[in-house]
């Protein structure tokens, strides 16, 4: 029988309880995993993904050298049970491999990379559990884990999804929204305000477009803060454990962080 | 600016926030879904003025609440689920009108359960003057609750139904506090309002207010009009049914959903909408899937308390069961008019047990069955979807008991549907007296297994049977028209200037005349039938230098008008179409648009969208563009005078000579489109001379003329349509609207080329369109021309009916239009009366970058949508223009019956089909059929369609009349005493009298 899900009601809720443009609970882990030079769990809302950096070392195929700068190699591997539904991914999966190469062609520009000639960054991304937003997530956690690995970058890079359903606009998607609504992945850059990365799954009108287009820039900004505060939380943990200082960290204007 | 905030989870409620389900994909695999739930404390009361709740202005709940006797200090009601289930006729009711909190959990469960009732509560929400507030409990931290283990969903429902109420007294009483020196505020209460006792009981004992639906009822003053509104479902509390549980089911029991659902994904049983037989109310079918013909339910037992329209599930007998459809004519109010009304609730008694019987001699037939008129039998075992609505019906006064004929004391009686494929209900009325000769809506509550007639409920009085007024809102609310008037919102959307809006002088800066190529010079007219005010097509043709012509048709710019997502819009896309009464036209747009702004009057500039073709003299297309444009029609004829001025010689001069010059291209056009296989279809029909507009009585029934020029406007609107299908195709491939006519099973003529064979010798070849027309060509009676148009009218009913559809949706190579033999085609020509073609336009129009088209009509849900409603309301449309033909040929044959004596009115006719006791006839002088049955002795040899009736008198030898001869028959209208439905009642006069038959 046909009860489909109200995706925003006349009362103006989505059907998990948020409003248009609240975003799903944030949280990051950036403690110690494994051999990894820098690490991070990120769930928004049930999506749940852990990036773990290596590097920068030295490249071990000579194919993939370059001689002025990095290399980023970006591997996406699928927890089994990350979908509800047990079925063997395998690692060429073609939406896996896309979100692997969208993944490195973002980052490529803004991680400083000629600071390492002919090494390698190596980005190991698990997807542990999904329910929507799997690209916006896997973005956030590649910034906290390359930061939280010291590796420079020019700014934070922070991705949100948002849709239209109807002539409303919604931020930050669940499985069942992205199945019903067209939808795009926006990747800012907070302290320039630039746009890093527009993919678009689904055709949306040019006009909605520009709409979605400025509110997923004001989301970035709040997503930043949080993503920030987690880094300086951690830094200081750093800080008070071993008597130094983590490199990299963006710190910018006069915000003041929490300690956690 | 948006404020953009991140929601934060409390992760150590976990149980709450989250919820885990197991579902079942497409393909069988079971997957654990994990959802979130966000709560908030910012769901606000409704209430006015809350000093908590911080509510806004839309807060629809009056701060005291209503007055009622049983609650001194004021109430509000808080409904549950069931309670808009089963009484949604008394919560629509303008008398009951108390403050209402609907709740989030309630409204997911009418949803859930019923869509139609859900779409009526969620119109009722947004009425002023309902004082309808919607909490959303699920949201809120305080009310929101999980399902317990062993809890059943519905269990946890009525908890969380609770709780809100419980929340909702709290919460009244804290933000009122008392104030020292004050005398201590009124506080109002929240009633609880349900029709189970055990769910009252538990919250009386928590220490709320919990109410029946009826107590509540009682108390008020209008207690009288408001009990009859309530509905026959909970009146297990109302009035214990007598000696339940003793009497012998009549029915069998559904199976369990589950298990319905099972058996259909196994295969094992099928599923489909019940198709009620009109001539046999004893015998329905069910088209599934799984068979080539319709499952046949024969006899009450097994079309089990399935209703027309009603999605079931049957079982399927075996083989050696299948059946032909009956051949007998069974009519409802024969064969049960002595059936007692109480009788069904009484035990078994004597005439309960005389119906059974005599309706199973009824289904029971003896002869051996053709194999090519097998079809395969079954059962009704369950109800997957009721699609019970307000039926339009009539009281039955004889089902009244005498001695209370007079009183106003409660009594069941039946109420007899119009429709012929309904049962009759039963239905407990303290105005039955009142009710008698009069139309009135029923609603159908329930059908238990031991009641044979379904229960329902009055739900209001249209008025006199045969008054205008009365008939004209049946049909309406036969057909679910949508016919109130134009609320003042969707007014507002129109153009201030109302009628004096006239296109603007040319100028650049003129918003009117953006891109809009200036076609005023054109020599452009229309043409349509007489009185059309309407007018939304227009053309041209003129030569050009290299010989070949250039033909243009021009549309009214309705887009220009209406824009989406506007009120108008909206309403529109809810009426789909434009209904055609016979004294009413029902539009689908504001009259001032539809009669004025949109309509291509002569001598008047307008807005069109105009198709600009160059042609061929051979009607070969060389090319085609698509242009906004401004217009001045030059001329509006009838096709009566454009065919006479272009047969004129002596007209010589241009307009004259375009309409010439379309005509021989639409003739071109017309012999290729019949070349390529397209069908020639016939339908009756027939024009209704109303002789003047007050009176509106009709003098007589004539039937249309069809002139070349109906043609070439015809075939100039088809060359439109498909042109602008393959634009908005091409660049709108997921999304445009278009319009198909699948081709037909060929198991669908079986019956009809068989009939053709054996009683004229003719093949008909169904083998493609092509074919079929050829076929349907040569079936040809040297002595009886109408013969031809007699076998199209049948063949066409063999046909599927065309559909709108959006072409992201189903495969490309069904996108084809049988009929016309074009491989696509949608609806563009008429915006102003379909809303397909309005759609049609705004795709066009961005298609030819003149606007951006809305989100909306990107959106393949979306448009998918859209195209169910206006399939269904076209389909309504024409169902009811035919009902209003039928009913003024009812008015002229009983004008005509008193002009010319008792007689009767004789009419030469067509036998179309022979049943075992009677015939269905065509008169196709008044497009209308008709029964003629016999009651005496008849030789009915099914394999030869024919029938043999006995001599005039008891020495002369029988006659026998088989399907397609022309026979002579006299109509009378008469009216059922009882019912007073009107009937059309035919008797045979040639070859044989058979009114002493
Ligand atoms: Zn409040």
């Amino acid at each position: 029988m046909g009860s489909r899900v109200e995706i925003l009601n006349d009362g103006g809720y989505r059907s998990d309880g948020r409003r248009q443009f609240e975003l799903r609970d944030i949280t990051i882990n950036l403690a110690q995993q494994g051999q990894a030079d820098g690490s991070a769990v990120i769930t928004h809302g049930l999506t749940q993904v852990l990036v773990s950096v290596f590097g920068p070392r030295e490249a071990k195929m000579r194919s993939q050298t370059i001689h002025d700068r990095a290399n980023i190699n970006v591997e996406v591997n699928v927890a089994a049970f990350s979908t509800g539904e047990r079925r063997k991914r395998s690692r060429g999966d073609k939406r896996i491999l896309e979100i692997g190469s969208t993944i490195k062609s973002t980052f490529e520009p803004v991680v400083q990379t000629t600071l390492y000639p002919r090494s390698q960054i190596d980005v190991y991304i698990t997807v542990l559990q999904q329910d929507g937003g799997l690209l916006q997530a896997c973005i956030n956690g590649t910034t906290l884990a390359l930061t939280n690995a010291g590796i420079p970058m020019a700014d934070f890079v922070c991705a949100v999804t948002g849709g239209v359903h109807s002539t409303s606009a919604l931020l930050d998607l669940t499985t069942l929204e992205e199945n019903d609504v067209p939808h795009v992945t926006v990747a800012m850059m907070p302290k320039t305000g630039k746009v890093a990365l527009v993919t678009m799954e689904t055709r949306l009108h040019v006009e909605r477009f520009e709409e979605i287009f400025r509110l997923a820039g004001e989301a970035g900004k709040v997503l930043h803060k949080e993503m920030k505060k987690a880094v300086m939380g951690r830094t200081s943990t750093l800080v008070n454990a071993m008597g130094s200082r983590g490199s990299g960290v963006d710190r910018d204007g006069d915000e003041q962080m929490n300690e956690l | 600016m948006e404020k953009i905030t991140i929601r934060k989870r409390p992760r150590s409620e976990a149980v709450i926030t989250q919820r885990k389900f197991f579902k079942k994909t497409a393909r069988g695999k079971v997957i654990k879904v994990l959802r979130e739930r966000y709560l908030r404390d910012d769901v606000a009361c409704g209430i006015q003025n809350c000093i908590a709740c911080h509510s806004s202005l839309d807060s629809t709940l009056p701060v005291a609440g209503a007055p009622h006797p049983l609650f001194p200090d004021g109430h509000f009601v808080l409904p549950d689920t069931n309670v808009f289930l089963s009484q949604m006729d008394l919560v629509e009711s303008p008398l009951f009108a108390p403050p209402i909190i609907l709740l989030q959990t309630v409204m997911e469960e009418v949803r859930h359960r019923s869509l139609p009732l859900y779409n009526r509560l969620k119109a009722l929400t947004k009425m002023d003057e309902k004082k309808i507030w919607v909490f959303y409990n699920e949201y809120r931290s305080e009310t929101a609750i999980i399902r317990e283990e062993n809890e059943t969903p519905n269990d946890r429902n009525d908890r969380g139904i609770r709780k809100a109420t419980e929340w909702y007294n709290t919460h009244l009483q804290v933000t009122r506090p008392p104030i020292r020196g004050q005398p201590p505020p009124k506080i109002p209460t929240v009633v609880l309002m349900t029709e189970d006792a055990a769910n009252r009981q538990k919250a009386e004992k928590a220490g709320m207010s919990g109410i029946s639906v009826k107590k509540y009822v009682e108390n008020l003053p209008e207690a009288n009009q408001l009990l009859d509104l309530l509905s026959a479902t909970g009146s297990d509390e109302i009035e214990p049914t007598r000696a339940a549980g003793i009497r012998q089911p009549l029915y069998p029991e559904y199976l369990p959903t589950a298990t319905l659902i099972a058996g259909v994904k196994a295969g094992e049983l099928h599923q489909g909408h019940f198709n009620a037989n009109q001539y046999n109310y004893l015998e329905g079918n069910v088209p599934v899937p799984g068979f080539n013909k319709p499952v046949l339910l024969i006899g009450r037992e097994n079309m089990n308390r399935a209703v027309n329209g009603d999605i079931v599930v049957v079982e399927v007998f075996g083989e050696s069961e299948w059946k032909a459809p009956g051949d007998e004519v069974v009519d409802q109010d024969t064969t049960l008019k002595n059936d007692d009304v109480e009788g069904s609730e009484d035990e078994a008694n004597e005439s309960d047990d005389e119906v059974t019987a005599r309706e199973s001699r009824l289904t029971k037939s003896e002869e051996t069955v053709r194999a090519i008129e097998k079809q395969p039998t079954g059962r009704v075992v369950g109800i997957i979807k009721r699609n019970w609505r307000a039926y339009v019906c009539h009281i039955d006064s004889t089902s009244l008991s005498s001695q209370n004929a007079t009183s106003l004391a409660q009594q069941t009686v039946f109420a007899t549907p119009v429709s012929r494929l309904l049962p009759r209900i039963r239905l407990r009325t303290r105005q039955a007296p009142t009710l008698i000769g009069q139309k009135i809506l029923v609603t159908i509550d329930r059908w238990d297994v031991n009641s044979r007639y379904p229960e329902g409920h009055f739900v209001r009085a249209l008025g006199k049977v045969e008054s205008k007024e009365a008939e004209q809102e049946s049909l309406l609310l036969e057909f679910d028209v949508r016919y109130r008037p134009f609320g003042k919102a969707i007014l507002e959307c129109l153009p201030p200037e109302g009628e004096q809006w006239v296109v603007p002088p040319k100028s650049d800066a003129s918003p009117d005349w953006r891109d809009r190529e200036d076609l005023r010079q054109l020599l452009i007219c229309s043409i349509d039938p007489p009185a059309c005010q309407d007018i939304d097509d227009a053309l041209h043709a003129r030569s050009l230098p290299n010989g070949n012509i250039e033909a243009g048709v021009h549309i009214a710019d309705v887009s220009h008008f209406v824009h989406a997502d506007t009120a108008m819009d909206k309403e529109a896309a809810d009426r789909g179409t434009t209904v055609y009464l016979v004294d009413k036209r029902i539009d689908m747009l504001p009259a001032l648009l539809g009669t004025n702004l949109c309509s291509l009057r002569p001598f008047v500039e307008r807005l069109a969208f105009s198709a600009i073709w160059e042609l061929t003299p051979d009607a070969e297309i060389v090319n085609v563009r698509f242009t906004k444009s401004v217009i001045a029609s030059k001329a509006a004829f009838t096709y009566e005078e454009a065919q006479i001025r272009k047969d004129d010689p002596n007209q010589k001069d241009d307009l004259t000579q375009s309409i010439r010059l379309l005509n021989a291209l639409a003739k071109k056009l017309k012999e290729k489109r019949m070349k390529a296989g397209a069908l020639n279809l016939a339908s009756p029909e027939v024009k209704i001379q109303l002789d003047s507009s007050e009176s509106s009585d009709p003098i007589d029934v004539e039937q249309k003329e069809l002139r070349e020029t109906n043609s070439l406007v015809e075939e100039f609107m088809l060359l439109a349509n498909i042109s602008v299908a393959q634009k908005i195709q091409e660049t709108f491939p997921q999304t445009a609207v278009l319009r198909r006519h699948l081709p037909p099973p060929k198991t669908n003529f079986e019956k009809l080329q068989d009939i053709l064979l054996k009683r004229k010798g003719l093949r008909l070849d169904v083998s493609s369109s092509g074919a079929l027309a050829d076929s349907l060509d040569k079936c040809l009676d040297p002595q009886e021309p109408a013969f031809n148009t007699l076998v199209r009218i049948m063949a066409t009913r063999c046909m599927l009916s065309a559909e709108y559809f959006c072409s992201g949706s189903v495969p490309r190579d069904t996108f084809g239009h049988y009929g016309l033999a074009s491989p696509i085609y949608t609806h563009f020509t008429s915006p102003i009366r379909r809303y397909a073609d309005v759609l049609a336009h705004r795709q066009l129009s961005a298609s030819i970058g003149y606007t951006s088209l809305h989100p909306s009509l990107h959106s393949k849900s979306h448009v998918e949508r859209v195209m169910d409603v206006i399939n269904r309301r076209h389909r309504m449309a024409q169902m009811a223009g035919r009902a209003s033909v039928e009913f003024y040929v009812g008015l002229a044959l009983k004008g005509r019956n008193e002009r010319e004596g008792k007689g009767g009115v004789r009419e030469e006719a067509f036998v179309i089909r022979t049943f075992r006791n009677g015939l269905s006839v065509f008169v196709s002088k008044l497009g209308i059929e008709g029964l003629v049955m016999f009651k005496r002795d008849t030789k009915f040899d099914a394999e030869n369609y024919t029938i043999t009736v006995p001599g005039a008198t008891s020495r002369s030898e029988g006659v026998t009349v088989a399907v397609f001869d022309k026979v002579v028959v006299n109509i009378e209208v008469e009216k059922d005493k009882n019912t007073q439905r009107g009937k059309v009642k035919m008797t045979l006069v040639s070859p044989v009298d058979s009114s002493g038959l």
